[in-house]
């Protein structure tokens, strides 16, 4: 950091004129079935300067970064790379360009040792190892980073590995360098070794594109902040501002921005937020529990954080909110709940009686569903029929199946109900589900969990990637359900959604529970401070 | 408002008029491998000096029109039909068994060590029903270490299935050379020979024994099973999304050890029929290798049950015939295994250009061919 302030007050003069643009994306929109991942984005990122993307998961930032390495063609837009316009039809077009790209994952190969890691693109018969010998010392003191040419990758920290991917980045002479959630799998020590790099990487001339979903991060190595949200560009911070606010005013301004608050000129959010007037009035609830969490921890997959310790009381009929930026636990917490997840410790209570160790089949039974996120990937099987998907939880259950045997008439008037009551839009029960619209197929998850008297809901982003329309439709329904008594945990990335439906807000931070604020009037900001003041504490 | 709507209907329609050409897509990825095989099979032919026609034409004589052609053909079906049918259950919940060889050969060798003392023990009508059952047994037994290391770690079955055949082979060489071996007969080692008439019954009036019933019914059953019973869609249901399967509470490791014990018991039933209506014997290292010449046929029958039963008539009448036309072209019977190739080859082109042109489905499912891609590496 000081090096930068050094640089910046000896160069401030020149320093506009001297910055000129590495690579500009012009009006980049690009539309995948029933999503578009970005609209209209236009990011500029300059010589000698750290851009920050900032956004949620899904916002965007990847599909753009995707576009700009050439992974992605783009439905409309432009690409000017030293002012000249280019297309950049393959990963390969993109290194000849000089855009480099570091991506989240690992792609070193483990057994190699770090020269032959970086030789793996060469062309030519005879691999030329003095040259790269030279080449990695070069690129290293420019990095100010040691690096034993010979040593096995795999066997090297991830820090070090890290470096090595951008040294293979930069190996090509890239001008333009991409670190796509750089920092997910750095220690704090690892994430400051890296500091120091993007310092020197922005002093040679380098242009970073740093894309991050941490507040802190953008504010603290970023130059510059453009902010996605549902594949927009719906803000950006100037350097000038970067350098004047404090942090904590920065974020504040960050999480207004992300979070809606500022966001009248979006014409979606605007019409939502009619719908929200004021805060919910407070309701009154029984006392006794529906579900109750104590001291719950559970592993996480590979490479993401498990939950710790988390103790949560939701009383019948009460909406429980999860806040927290994407990947700080949510799913887990809720597989957790659903028993897709084992226990490390803890227990978790069901009207007073423990459910630790059931089975998903036994807790479903007991009127504990889960509306998860993953619509597609584990929600549904998108080959079968609208009607066998509404019962993919109940297989070889009565009506049903009659000793093992489908009972088709069962089924389809079971579909048929479910179709007229919750507004699926399909031409037919028989329609293979995998046809309908992301909104419908939302409806079809809610329909089969909302069915067979619920009594504590878990609903993952239940309204995640929706037209407005749906969103509403989704969150009537979770109200609805309240009312008469089901118990809901909403998780949720949108505290507007949060803050609309909700009677209690839990935030969630790097797996562990932050805080549990009560809705009431400044609450979202509660929440946001939760949800920040952790991230920046880790 | 109104752009949701649009979309919706805009998606609607596209969801109808898809229906023919899916059939038409169907009828392309399934006949036209084998019509290709066919083809370049007749170059081939040229290109040796044979006429195609003549060659063609023997293998028609000899598997349908010569005397007992049909017949021949018939009882060759037996074992395959009841091979394809263990090979769908599989499948279809996306699972690999590839041991079929293991499975079948041990399987056969118990079945044929032990007939001829049970046959003498009990009267001949139970003593093959046991012995059927036996063979079932030993099948299933086969698939345990595999399914258990699966289901329980995720070790990849494609390579514990295939070292168990080989392990299956050699331990099926074992008994005829040990324990079953009959001194009595010729110097190459064999077991004892289960007379001809204590063999399964034939169908009145023919040679054809009463295998192909069992391999029809089995084919039926598990037809019905996949689509109609609770059972089937749970495989379904593994092998389309295997996550999914988690999230719907399902028993997913019951589930894998179950279907791979139903598979290994009808490619143990196959043996059976193989044994007892047509061998009564094993020799030592006779292997017939049907395993690996049905697997692609199940493919290009989209695994299913009843739409294999033509492809594996032709593969039998192939393999009948061939054996003719071969001798008559004075080439070597392995000339079915450059069709079987060709077949092969040729479903991977549709497939590759499949993939690229959308056309249609893929010959696997969604899940076989993720799990396949996940197992090379990437």
């Amino acid at each position: 950091m000081s090096e930068s302030a050094a640089s910046t007050s000896t160069g401030n003069a020149g320093e506009a004129a001297a910055k000129r643009p590495a690579v500009q994306l012009l009006g980049i929109t690009k539309a995948f079935p029933g999503v578009v991942a970005n609209s209209d984005v236009t990011l500029v990122a300059l010589e000698g300067e750290v851009h920050c993307l900032l956004g949620e998961n899904g916002a965007g930032k990847s599909t753009l970064m995707n576009i700009l390495s050439g992974m992605l063609e783009p439905d409309s837009g432009d690409i000017l790379v030293g002012g000249a316009p280019v297309e950049i039809d393959s990963p390969r077009k993109a290194l000849q360009l000089g855009i480099g790209m570091v991506y989240q994952h690992s792609t070193l190969i483990p057994t190699l040792t770090v020269l032959e890691n970086l030789m793996l693109g060469a062309t030519g018969l005879v691999l030329d190892v003095r040259g790269a010998r030279a080449r990695l010392a070069e690129l290293a003191g420019m990095l100010g980073v040691q690096v034993d040419p010979d040593a096995v990758t795999g066997t090297l920290a991830l820090g070090q590995q890290q470096q090595l991917e951008i040294i293979k980045a930069l190996w090509r002479g890239s001008k333009v360098l991409i670190l796509d959630e750089p920092t997910s799998m750095l220690t704090p020590q690892g994430v400051a070794e890296l500091a120091a790099v993007l310092v020197r990487l922005k002093a040679h001339g380098l242009a970073v594109i740093f894309i991050t979903h941490k507040l802190h991060e953008a504010v603290e190595m970023g130059d510059r902040v453009s902010i996605l949200k549902q594949g927009r560009l719906v803000g950006t911070i100037e350097p000038g501002e970067l350098r004047a606010a404090s942090p904590e005013e920065l974020q504040a301004r960050i999480v207004r921005i992300m979070f809606g608050e500022a966001t009248q000129e979006i014409a979606d959010v605007a019409e939502l937020e009619r719908s929200v007037e004021g805060h919910r009035p407070r309701r009154e609830l029984p006392s006794e529990l529906a579900i109750e969490l104590l001291h719950v921890s559970a592993a996480g997959d590979r490479g993401q954080v498990g939950i710790h310790d988390i103790s949560l009381p939701v009383r019948h009929g009460e909406i429980m909110g999860i806040a927290g930026v994407d990947g700080n636990g949510q799913r887990e917490l809720a597989e957790a709940v659903a028993g897709q997840r084992p226990l490390a410790a803890g227990e978790i209570r069901l009207d007073g009686r423990t459910i630790s160790t059931l089975s998903v089949a036994r807790r479903e039974r007991l009127g504990l569903r889960y509306v998860t996120d993953d619509r597609l990937g584990e929600g549904t099987v998108s080959r079968l029929s609208v009607a066998l998907n509404l019962v993919l939880k109940r297989i070889g259950e009565a009506p049903f199946w009659r000793r093992g045997v489908i009972q088709k008439g069962a089924i389809d008037a079971q579909a048929s109900e479910l179709v007229a009551r919750f507004d699926v839009r399909t031409p037919s029960t028989e329609t293979r589900l995998g046809t309908l619209s992301g909104g419908n197929i939302q409806k079809v998850l809610l329909a089969r969990e909302l069915s067979f008297e619920p009594r504590v809901v878990v609903y993952n982003k239940p309204t995640y990637g929706l037209d407005v329309r749906t969103t509403r439709a989704v969150r009537a329904r979770i109200r609805e359900q309240a009312e008469r008594g089901v118990t809901a945990l909403v998780i949720s990335t949108d505290l507007e959604e949060l803050v609309d439906l909700c009677d209690r807000i839990a935030v969630l931070s790097r797996g562990r529970l932050a805080g549990i604020v009560a809705n009431e009037p400044g609450a979202a900001r509660r929440v946001g401070e939760l949800m920040v003041g952790r991230t920046v504490e880790g | 408002m109104s752009d949701t709507a649009a979309t919706e209907s805009a998606e609607l329609a596209a969801a109808r008029p898809g229906r023919l050409g899916a059939l038409a897509d169907t009828l392309v990825r399934s006949v036209g491998p084998v019509v290709l095989a066919l083809v370049a099979g007749a170059v081939i032919l040229a290109a040796l000096g044979r006429n195609p026609g003549t060659f063609y034409g023997d293998i028609v004589e000899g598997g349908l029109t010569r005397g007992n052609g049909l017949q021949e053909s018939i009882i060759r079906a037996a074992p395959l039909l009841l091979i394809a049918a263990g090979l769908i259950v599989v499948f279809r919940a996306n699972i690999w068994n590839l041991g079929i060889d293991g499975q079948f050969l041990l399987a056969g060798v118990i079945v044929a060590g032990v007939a001829s003392p049970l046959d003498d023990a009990l009267p001949n009508g139970l003593a093959l029903v046991l012995l059927w059952l036996l063979a079932g047994a030993v099948g299933a037994v086969w698939t345990l270490v595999p399914a258990f290391l699966r289901a329980y770690y995720g070790v990849n079955e494609i390579i514990t299935t295939l070292m168990m055949t080989f392990i299956g082979i050699n331990v099926a060489n074992l008994f005829i050379k040990g324990p079953f071996r009959d001194f009595e007969s010729t110097n190459v080692p064999q077991t004892s020979v289960l007379p001809v008439e204590r063999r399964l019954p034939d169908l009145p009036g023919t040679r054809i024994h009463a295998g192909i019933v069992v391999a029809l019914v089995a084919l039926v059953v598990v037809h019905y099973v996949m689509t109609r019973t609770s059972f089937g869609l749970r495989l379904n249901v593994l092998g389309a999304n295997p996550r999914a399967a988690v999230h719907f509470g399902l028993s997913v490791k019951r589930l894998i050890m179950v279907s791979f014990a139903v598979s290994g018991m009808l490619i143990g039933f196959a043996a059976a029929a193989e044994i007892l209506g047509v061998w009564g014997y094993v020799r030592a290292d006779w292997d017939p290798a049907f395993g690996l010449i049905v697997v692609p046929l199940v493919f290009l029958a989209r695994l299913n049950a009843i739409a294999v039963i033509p492809f594996v008539a032709l593969l039998a009448v192939l393999s009948i015939g061939g054996d003719l036309a071969a001798r008559r072209a004075e080439l070597p019977n392995d000339f079915l295994l450059v069709l079987v190739g060709l077949i092969l080859l040729f479903m991977a082109i549709t497939e590759y250009l499949g993939r690229k042109r959308e056309l249609g489905q893929s010959y696997l499912t969604e899940g076989l061919r993720q799990s396949l891609r996940r197992r090379a590496g990437r």
